[in-house]
């Protein structure tokens, strides 16, 4: 039997077990969160940071991301604040930059949600629009239904791109779930063209 | 090593300890050379070859010995010989130096005035090191023995006492009191976050989950830094003594040794040092007969500043692309493959066998009440005297700049000191006088670091480099998390953009609202961190922002977009020098014609600035460019050429 937590999410007092993150005890608690790079069933990514809350123990407060921190006995947690929303914006408002402003999914909905202005970063920084945020939800999602991945990061930094590993390609059992993930809408068909850049090209630059 | 019988008890250790220092004589000559990296580039190598063959030529091989030592610091002053007994210092020691110095000093027992330390100001000599003013502000603990120890003998370390500390905390002290020790002695890591020391430990002591590792962070990647490789390339045993104490004190059997594959000196030391280290009986099974088993393993880093991150380090361990991961539980709870991970700097587990040996009382008396010790600083930038420098925690700014460092080159104003590398903030004149220690750096909106220290005077731009900075860690951030890898990205372009003379009325604002997302949620310190340079230069250096943006102007004359070169008539003597070596023909006048730049064509290199000898080439910024003079314009002759 788990240890039971109590904590406070937005007012309300929530029971949870030990050893879950906030974000579940949230959705127990019928609090929503935004997430971008999270899905249930698979390991915390951390990624995106849209799930950042604040968090007051011991008189101290801080922002810490909701689907990675442990619940706490006694945590005072807030996921909505004029700081929270701000923060908020600014992350979506980076991650068109490199999405580019023709994204669906959960991304379009967050940004009108939170007031985002899509071309407010990207027009400073101009780039091909790639609609993905790099949540590696795709990545993470293959590897899960396949054992291994056929897709995966290449570069790093700014130059981190998620591609198909040619000589991986033959995992791709078409299952599907890389594009029931996607919050961005990239990966928008299974055809029998695979829906990302193959490595080759990207190295090349020509993706 | 062949014979060496392995040490199996703590008496053994005391006897070898005893044979090693009856077979030295402290009276014979001997010449130590610094085979450091700095000194090596210097032609450390090549000194080293020119004594071996002098003292063969001499017929002195067997009464002078010769050893290679570790870094000592004053790097740019290398390569650095030491003869003793008299404990002379040669510095900027060249090949062609080393007959009289063997003649001279070695066999007739006269300095070598020329070789000594020369104090620039005062004209005075110091003959050893610690008469130079670098090093008489120095407490140094963990570099003072660099100096005395062949970095590849470990019978060195043990002469001064080596491995005592081990043998004291493996039959003298159980693991909970070591522990208690490092905690009473206020050890805080020395990589920069400055965590307690003896709590981490006990933190994975306690943790659930077998086995448990220590690891040793010498990853240090940042610009201008080169601490902790000049501890690992000079002293590795102290290392290497002070994570076997913490695998003891911890419950661990396994450690291992992250250090950059750039760095082979300091890869080389510690492989060879634990390899040393188990033929003696001092690593591996059974230590000295204690019943402890440890091994230690070195895995060389590819070279990722990120990788200096502890949850990115252990990733690299794991043989995984080394990328952070959330730290919500503490790697010291769960680590390398989930487990416990007890991960420092290498510079803190080298403090550890001096706290075991002198006490947690002595360590405390040292420094400031909320930092104990010495902390090494790469003092770098523009200083007269720039290398390693170890300092009491507490020591001011201002001392360890103009005491230690002999104060700005060339006579320049002091402008800012960046210190804990490139995402440390600038902090500028009016904190001079702040003590340096863990707590009071991060007040002021920069961050111990692992110790880089930059000088900045006033011929720096506060904007450029911060853009420098920001570019550097775009290159180094992995781009995992949105607001470190799009923060800089887009930080990136707005502070090329300023320096370009491009810069937005909102810059400023949209700046602060970049780096403030970034510095709240970012995923690892390195986008949390990477803010400072900019929101330091920002706060203490408002008016160089606005006056790019909204004047174009540049005062330190640094952004190349907004500066123009301009010849001053009343002082070009017509030389015809800048005019014939302007890379793009872009200097106009002739022979007995004051000459001037045709600024449509100028693409600003400077090349004409550095070369003229009359000063009469001039950066602008600005400021509108004086009309150019007529045609055939004849130069006002000067009395004296190059005055």
């Amino acid at each position: 039997m788990k240890k039971i937590i109590t904590l406070k999410i937005d007012d309300k007092e929530v029971k949870t077990e030990e050893g879950m993150t906030l974000l579940e005890a949230a959705k127990k608690a019928g609090v929503e969160i935004p997430t971008l790079c999270y899905h249930e069933g698979l390991e915390p990514y951390g990624a995106c940071r849209i799930c950042s809350v604040e968090i007051e123990k011991r008189g101290r407060s801080r922002i810490v991301a909701a689907c990675c921190y442990p619940v706490e006995e006694g945590l005072n947690v807030r996921t909505r604040s004029p700081k929270i929303d701000k923060i908020r914006k600014t992350i979506i408002e980076l991650a068109y930059v490199m999405a580019g402003e023709d994204v669906g999914g959960n991304m379009r909905a967050l940004a009108s949600e939170y007031n985002a202005d899509p071309s407010r970063f990207r027009l400073r920084v101009p780039m091909e629009p790639t609609k993905c945020i790099l949540c590696g939800l795709c990545v993470r999602r293959c590897v899960e239904a396949n054992w291994d991945s056929a897709i995966g990061f290449t570069g790093r930094g700014i130059n981190r791109r998620v591609v198909l590993f040619p000589e991986k390609s033959g995992i791709c059992s078409r299952c599907n779930y890389c594009y029931l993930v996607c919050p961005t809408g990239r990966i928008s068909s299974i055809g029998p063209d695979p829906p990302f850049p193959y490595i080759d090209d990207v190295l090349a630059g020509r993706k | 090593m062949g014979t060496v019988e392995c040490i199996s008890s703590p008496e053994d250790l005391k006897k070898l300890r005893q044979e090693i220092r009856a077979k030295r004589e402290p009276s014979k000559p001997s010449v130590s050379v610094c085979v450091s990296t700095g000194c090596v580039a210097l032609g450390a190598r090549r000194v080293m070859e020119a004594f071996k063959a002098e003292l063969n030529k001499q017929g002195l091989k067997d009464e002078v010995e010769i050893k290679e030592t570790g870094c000592l610091g004053f790097c740019e002053q290398g390569p650095r010989v030491t003869v003793y007994p008299q404990e002379i210092c040669y510095l900027k020691v060249k090949p062609e130096d080393v007959p009289e110095i063997v003649s001279k000093t070695i066999l007739e027992k006269q300095v070598v005035e020329r070789l000594l330390y020369t104090d620039y100001t005062t004209g005075e000599t110091a003959q050893k090191l610690e008469d130079i003013p670098f090093y008489k502000y120095q407490l140094r603990l963990l570099l003072e023995d660099n100096a005395k120890i062949d970095p590849k003998n470990i019978e060195d370390y043990i002469a001064l006492g080596g491995y005592s500390a081990l043998a004291k905390s493996l039959f003298e002290m159980t693991p909970e009191h070591v522990i208690e020790q490092i905690k009473k002695a206020n050890l805080r890591g020395r990589g920069g976050g400055g965590f307690p020391t003896g709590l981490k430990w006990e933190t994975t002591r306690n943790a659930l989950g077998e086995p448990k590792y220590v690891i040793v962070n010498c990853d240090q990647g940042d610009p201008g830094a080169f601490m902790d490789r000049s501890l690992m390339e000079g002293n590795p045993h102290s290392v290497l003594e002070g994570l076997i104490i913490g695998g003891y004190a911890i419950g661990a059997h396994e450690g291992f040794v992250y250090v950059r594959e750039e760095y082979p000196i300091a890869v080389e030391s510690i492989s060879t040092a634990i390899r040393q280290a188990e033929e003696y009986g001092l690593l591996g099974e059974n230590i000295m007969g204690s019943g402890f088993n440890f091994r230690v393993k070195v895995h060389r880093g590819a070279g990722a500043f990120v990788s200096g991150e502890s949850s990115a380090l252990m990733t690299a361990i794991e043989g995984k692309v080394g990328e952070p991961r959330p730290k919500y539980v503490h790697t010291a709870v769960k680590g390398i493959w989930d487990k416990p991970s007890c991960l420092n700097n290498d510079k803190t587990w080298a403090t550890v066998p001096l706290i075991i040996l002198r006490g947690a009382e002595w360590f405390r008396n040292i420094g400031t009440e909320g930092s104990s010790g010495t902390m090494i600083f790469s003092l770098v930038g523009k200083v007269n005297n720039t290398g390693l420098v170890e300092v009491p925690m507490g020591i001011t700014l201002r001392d360890l700049i103009y005491k230690i460092g002999g104060g700005i080159r060339g006579g320049k104003k002091f402008k800012a000191v960046q210190t804990g590398g490139p995402s440390g903030g600038f902090i500028p004149e009016e904190h001079l006088d702040l003590p340096v220690d863990f707590d009071e750096l991060t007040k002021v909106g920069s961050m111990m670091g692992s110790g880089g220290m930059v000088v900045i005077d006033e011929d720096t731009c506060m904007v450029d480099v911060a853009r420098y900075f920001v570019d550097f860690l775009l290159e180094e951030s992995c781009g995992k998390c949105i607001p470190c890898r799009e923060g800089l990205r887009v930080l990136s372009r707005i502070l090329n953009d300023i320096c370009e003379g491009k810069g937005r009325d909102e810059d400023m604002q949209t700046t602060e609202d970049i780096a403030e997302t970034m510095r709240e949620v970012s995923l690892c310190a390195l986008g949390t961190t990477a803010t400072n340079p900019v929101l330091t230069s920002l706060k203490y250096f408002r008016d160089e922002w606005e006056q790019h943006i909204g004047e174009k102007r540049c005062q330190a004359k640094v952004c190349k977009a907004l500066i123009n070169y301009y010849i001053d008539p009343q002082k070009c003597q017509a030389c015809l020098l800048c005019l014939r070596e302007c890379p793009v023909g872009a200097v106009q006048g002739g022979k007995e014609q004051v000459h001037w730049i045709d600024q449509e064509t100028c693409v600003k290199c400077g090349t004409c600035y550095e070369l003229c000898n009359f000063d009469a080439v001039k950066k602008l910024s600005g400021e509108p460019i004086p009309p150019s003079p007529p045609k055939g314009t004849k130069p006002i002759r000067k009395r004296k050429r190059g005055n």
